[in-house]
Formats: structure tokens, C-alpha cells, sequence
């Protein structure tokens, strides 16, 4: 028998497959079995209403897919209300994902998701600060520390700090969110990027400018989640173009404790539960007995370290 | 899987079956005309589930230079359960469509589904009106066979841009139904003709509720018709869709609920929508 388990600071996963934020809602229960999972992972809540960004709010691109979402939220009553309640049935551990337009912001949002059946908190960081001209909060490590800090002063749930790539030294934010307390660095969300019909001279996306994810952007987060591993000493838990075992097993040899399955999952529902089945494989396959020996396994050539120094260490 | 159609699921859902990756092996996949084909798939038993007004996310086939990486959402067109098939009528048009057309008889297609919520009819309803426009008409197929087998009258108005590219007469006919044939060619497609038809359908009554699906500018005259002479009605919308299980948040539309315009996702609280609460778009 394979243990798959993994910890993430003080919590225990029975196995390192969760959703990525933002693709996992309750109609996956009409999929798959939804106790299977390592962890869930909200839609991040907000403190008010947010209609969210006009449409269209994808655009198909070579291996993968652009989206401006815009964060709809019925805000944090309902949060509280509906969503919580409806995940608590579940066994898996609840990461209430929430986002904000102002530190202050972040703060109260912390608290107020501190209840019953809330296990850890994801500070959605890579959403637009207001307080920066728009500028993604995880784009600097001040401003990264400034928000991790005050959200984790502020209660005893974990804070897993979810970084944006669009920065230039991820694994410098990532130093910033370890020394704020965060319990873990997800690594990392979409890279901006936008895409134009030539016929109508028109964005693709509504809002012009998306977030690309799927299995594009792979290899750039698995160089992120490197980078990170050697930079901090917190878990991180990976997110970018995951989509399989393989994927899976790739990211936990780079460093990841475990890792977020979010784009594939819109093509293959059932994405999550065959990674998990194919993680247990594998460790039988190798002979493994913990899936958590893998982490930071990568074997590395002689030539890796001269190559792949971190940026800024 | 536990508290499956609990009355604590979250938002406006009935009670739902299971939703699965089916894998159909292709039986037809022939031209209907120069723009439309046909495809008919043996499926596994919860394919077969699938409601009037529901659809299915296809993973679409890479052909040559079309990859396509999303899924594409398509409604029912005939449910035969006796044969264990489905079919679908659908227009090529995108990469997606294109790797589709390519698939011959003998391959396997991966369809998610059924998803969404199909159309309702109401016991008290003894003749309905349909009205389709291009391959529109081919989501209001199955509820057209749901009236038939219920007894309920029907009345099909079909438009399209000219009559080689109207389909399905056939079909609509062999429910029992009176089918008008509309084109844009023929100049009998106009708003005013179309409301002329329906009004005459009121008039003779015939028209317990109207449904609709394909076209900005019918269904704005069905509604206004609708409102004018107290008919209910239901609409199939259309989105552009990543996951079709409510989970990306992409498909959003307005749609009106009481005095309020709130954003519902197409693929989970649709695609079926009250006629009266569809804002034109």
C-alpha cells in the first residue's frame, strides 16, 4: 500500500491533488468523487459583489487557453452562507481561496473566513492591487510581506501565499511570503498574455489582456517551482499546466509538495482522480512507499547547478 | 458523489444525474448539405440519460493545422435509446467542427455529458410552437420527439438562409407536427412574417408555449409576442464554454430575475432559460 500523504505545514493532505483555484466548483460532484481529493480549493471570495469582466472571457490558444474572469463574486455572505457549508459533507480539507483589492482588505477577509470548515486560507496575491496602480500584489516582495504578514497575524488558519509569475524573481516573493509566515508558497498562477482576431482587429478577450495557463506555460512553472525550492524552506505546492501523474511526479522532483490541477481539468473532468490513481502507480512502479520521498528528487547532471542558479540568491 | 441532488446543492439545479467522459464509437458522420453534417454515435448507457434541451462538451480531434485545446459544447439533436445512440447535427465552422467532420465511422469520440438544464414541459400545454433558426433547430429536435411522444401538439417553424440549407422537415414531420420552412432567399424570414405565423398559431390556438434556439432577433420577437398575448416560453442559449460543468465561470450571461440582472453560467443554470428572463445579445 502507497502512502500518498503529504504535509503542507500543519496540515496533513491525504494526497498532493487539489484543484487550482478558480476551476473547481460543485458540479464536479456530478464527475467524480470528491472525497478522493487531497484538498479543495475555492473560487477565490471577495469582500463585496463583483459582476466579474465582459465576455469573451477566453481564447483558445496552442496548448492551452487565455481567460479574464474578472473575480464574479457574491461576496463574502455568501461565501460563508453557501459555499462553506455546502464543502463541509466532504472529507477533504477546505483552502478557502480569497482575494482584495487593498491589504487592509486582505486582512479582514482572513478573519472573516476563519470558521469552522475552513482549514488553511490561500491569499490570492496575484490579483490587481488598487493601492499600486493595478500592479499584482505578488509582483513585489514588500508588498508581498506587507499583506502575508498582516494576514497572518490576524489568525491561526495556515496562509498559503499564491504567487504570480508575472514578476521578475519569483523565488525572491517566495523569501518574502516565507518571512511574512506564510505556511506555503503556491507557485505560481497564468502569465499575462493577450491574443487579437486579424479579421476584426479585435481582443480576443473582452478585457484585452488574460491569463494563460494549461500546458503552455508548463515548463516556465516547473523552472518557478525549482527556483523556489532551493530559495525557501516552506512547502510549495505547484500550479501551472498540470495535468497527469507524470506532471504531477515532474513538479515533485523539481521541489512541490504538492500540486494543483486546474486547466486540465475543464478538458478531462476526471483529471484529478486519474492523477491520483497514477501517482500510486507510479510509486508501485519504482517502489516508493512514500510519495513525499520524491520531493526535491530531481537527480541532478553536473552541469544543472552552474545553469539553474536562482536569480537573485 | 454523496448528497447528489440534495436540496442543499448550491444555486438554481435540479436534481442532477451523473455526468461522465463517454467514449462512443462513430457510426455516421455524413454531409446534410454544403455547411452541415450529421453524427451519429453508439453510446454508453449514461450518455443515453441525456434530456431534450441538454447538451454534450466534445473533444474535438486535432486535424492537420487545427489543435483544438478546449472542449466544444453541442446540444442533443435525436436520442435513440433503443439503438443506444446519439446524434448530433452541427455546422463546420471552426477547428473545432473541422477536427469533428473528420472523424469516420469506426472511431471512438470522447462526449462529456449530458450537462446542463433542457427544456420542461408543462402538463397543461397540448400544442407548442418551436422555432429554429440554422442549426438551432436541431437542439429543439428532441423536445419536438418529447411533445410527440406526450401527445402534445407541435408547430415548427424552421428558418434559414435558403431552402437547401433547411433541415430536418423530415424530422420535425415525423413528430406529428405542422412544419413551416422559412428563408432569407425566399424574403419569408423577416420578423414581421415570422410574427404574422405565430400570431395565426395564437389565433387557432395553438400556441400553449413557445421555445426557441439560434437566433438574437426570433427570440426577441418570441418574447415580445410571448408578452403580448401571455404565451410562456423557453429559449436554448449559446456561449462560448472552457469546462461545462459550472466550475470557469466563461459562459456567463444576463439574464433577468425579478427586477435584477444577474450573471448565470449557460452550461449550469442553462442552457435552457425562461423566454421571458433572455436579454437579447
Amino acid at each position: 500500500m502507497v502512502d500518498l500523504s503529504t504535509r503542507i505545514g500543519s496540515l496533513l493532505l491525504g494526497n498532493p491533488i487539489m484543484p487550482g483555484s478558480g476551476t473547481f466548483a460543485e458540479g464536479l460532484d456530478d464527475v467524480i468523487d470528491l472525497n478522493r481529493l487531497g484538498a479543495f480549493v475555492t473560487k477565490s471570495a471577495t469582500p463585496g459583489y463583483r459582476s466579474g469582466n465582459p465576455i469573451p472571457r477566453i481564447a483558445e490558444t496552442p496548448s492551452g487557453m487565455l481567460n479574464s474572469i474578472g473575480l464574479p463574486s457574491k461576496g463574502i455572505d455568501d461565501f460563508l452562507s453557501r459555499i462553506v457549508p455546502f464543502y463541509s459533507r466532504f472529507s477533504p480539507p477546505l483552502i478557502a481561496s480569497v482575494s482584495a483589492d487593498t491589504i487592509a482588505e486582505f486582512e479582514s477577509m482572513a478573519v472573516a473566513v476563519s470558521v469552522a470548515g475552513v482549514a488553511a486560507i490561500e491569499a490570492n496575491i496575484s490579483c490587481p492591487n488598487l493601492e499600486e496602480d493595478g500592479r499584482a500584489f505578488a509582483m513585489h516582495p514588500d508588498v508581498t510581506e506587507q499583506v502575508i504578514g498582516r494576514m497572518a497575524a490576524a489568525t491561526d488558519r495556515p496562509i498559503w501565499a499564491k504567487l504570480t509569475p508575472n514578476t521578475g524573481d519569483i523565488a525572491v516573493v517566495a523569501r518574502a511570503a516565507e518571512a511574512a509566515g506564510a505556511e506555503a508558497v503556491v507557485v505560481a498562477n497564468t502569465i499575462l498574455g493577450i491574443a487579437i482576431d486579424t479579421e476584426t482587429r479585435r481582443p480576443l478577450l473582452g478585457s484585452v489582456t488574460g491569463g494563460l495557463s494549461g500546458p503552455a506555460i508548463r515548463p516556465i512553472i516547473l523552472r518557478m517551482v525549482y527556483q523556489c525550492a532551493r530559495s525557501v524552506s516552506i512547502p510549495i505546492i505547484a500550479s501551472g499546466g498540470i495535468g497527469t501523474a507524470e506532471h504531477v511526479v515532474e513538479f515533485m522532483l523539481a521541489g512541490a509538495t504538492a500540486a494543483q490541477i486546474g486547466t486540465a481539468s475543464f478538458i478531462h473532468p476526471t483529471a484529478m482522480i486519474s492523477a491520483i490513481d497514477g501517482l500510486a502507480a507510479y510509486c508501485e512502479r519504482y517502489e516508493i512507499a512514500h510519495i513525499a520521498d520524491i520531493i526535491g528528487a530531481m537527480e541532478h547532471t553536473e552541469a544543472d547547478p552552474v545553469l539553474l542558479t536562482p536569480i537573485g540568491s | 458523489m454523496s448528497e447528489r441532488g440534495s436540496s442543499t446543492r448550491l444555486d438554481r439545479r435540479p436534481p442532477v444525474k451523473p455526468v461522465a467522459e463517454n467514449i462512443c464509437t462513430v457510426i455516421v458522420n455524413d454531409w446534410v448539405n454544403g455547411l452541415y453534417k450529421h453524427l451519429v454515435l453508439d453510446a454508453p448507457a449514461i450518455a443515453l440519460t441525456v434530456e431534450p434541451g441538454q447538451f454534450f462538451h466534445l473533444l474535438c480531434p486535432a486535424a492537420g493545422d487545427d489543435t483544438p485545446f478546449l472542449r466544444r459544447p453541442m446540444s442533443i439533436y435525436r436520442i435513440d435509446r433503443a439503438n443506444q445512440r446519439v446524434e448530433f447535427l452541427y455546422k463546420v465552422i471552426g477547428p473545432g467542427t473541422r477536427g469533428i467532420a473528420t472523424l469516420e465511422p469506426g472511431d471512438r469520440f470522447d462526449i462529456l455529458g449530458p450537462v446542463g438544464v433542457g427544456f420542461t414541459l408543462d402538463p397543461s400545454w397540448r400544442h407548442i410552437v418551436v422555432l429554429g433558426r440554422g442549426v438551432g433547430l436541431a437542439t429543439l429536435g428532441p423536445l419536438a420527439e418529447l411533445a410527440h411522444q406526450n401527445g402534445v401538439g407541435l408547430s415548427a417553424i424552421l428558418s434559414a438562409r435558403s431552402p437547401d440549407l433547411v433541415m430536418s422537415t423530415d424530422l420535425f414531420q415525423s413528430y406529428g407536427g405542422e412544419v413551416i420552412t422559412v428563408t432569407d432567399s425566399e424574403g419569408t424570414s423577416t420578423v414581421d412574417n415570422v410574427e404574422a405565423i405565430l400570431l395565426r398559431l395564437i389565433g387557432e390556438k395553438r400556441a400553449d408555449a413557445f421555445f426557441t434556439c439560434g437566433s438574437n432577433r426570433l427570440l426577441m420577437l418570441m418574447q415580445r409576442v410571448g408578452q403580448e398575448h401571455g404565451v410562456p416560453g423557453q429559449v436554448a442559449l449559446e456561449q462560448q464554454m472552457a469546462c461545462a460543468i459550472g466550475m470557469c465561470q466563461c459562459c456567463v450571461r444576463p439574464i433577468r430575475e425579478g427586477d435584477e440582472i444577474v450573471h448565470l453560467r449557460v452550461c449550469f443554470e442553462g442552457p435552457v432559460f425562461d423566454l421571458k428572463a433572455a436579454i437579447s445579445w
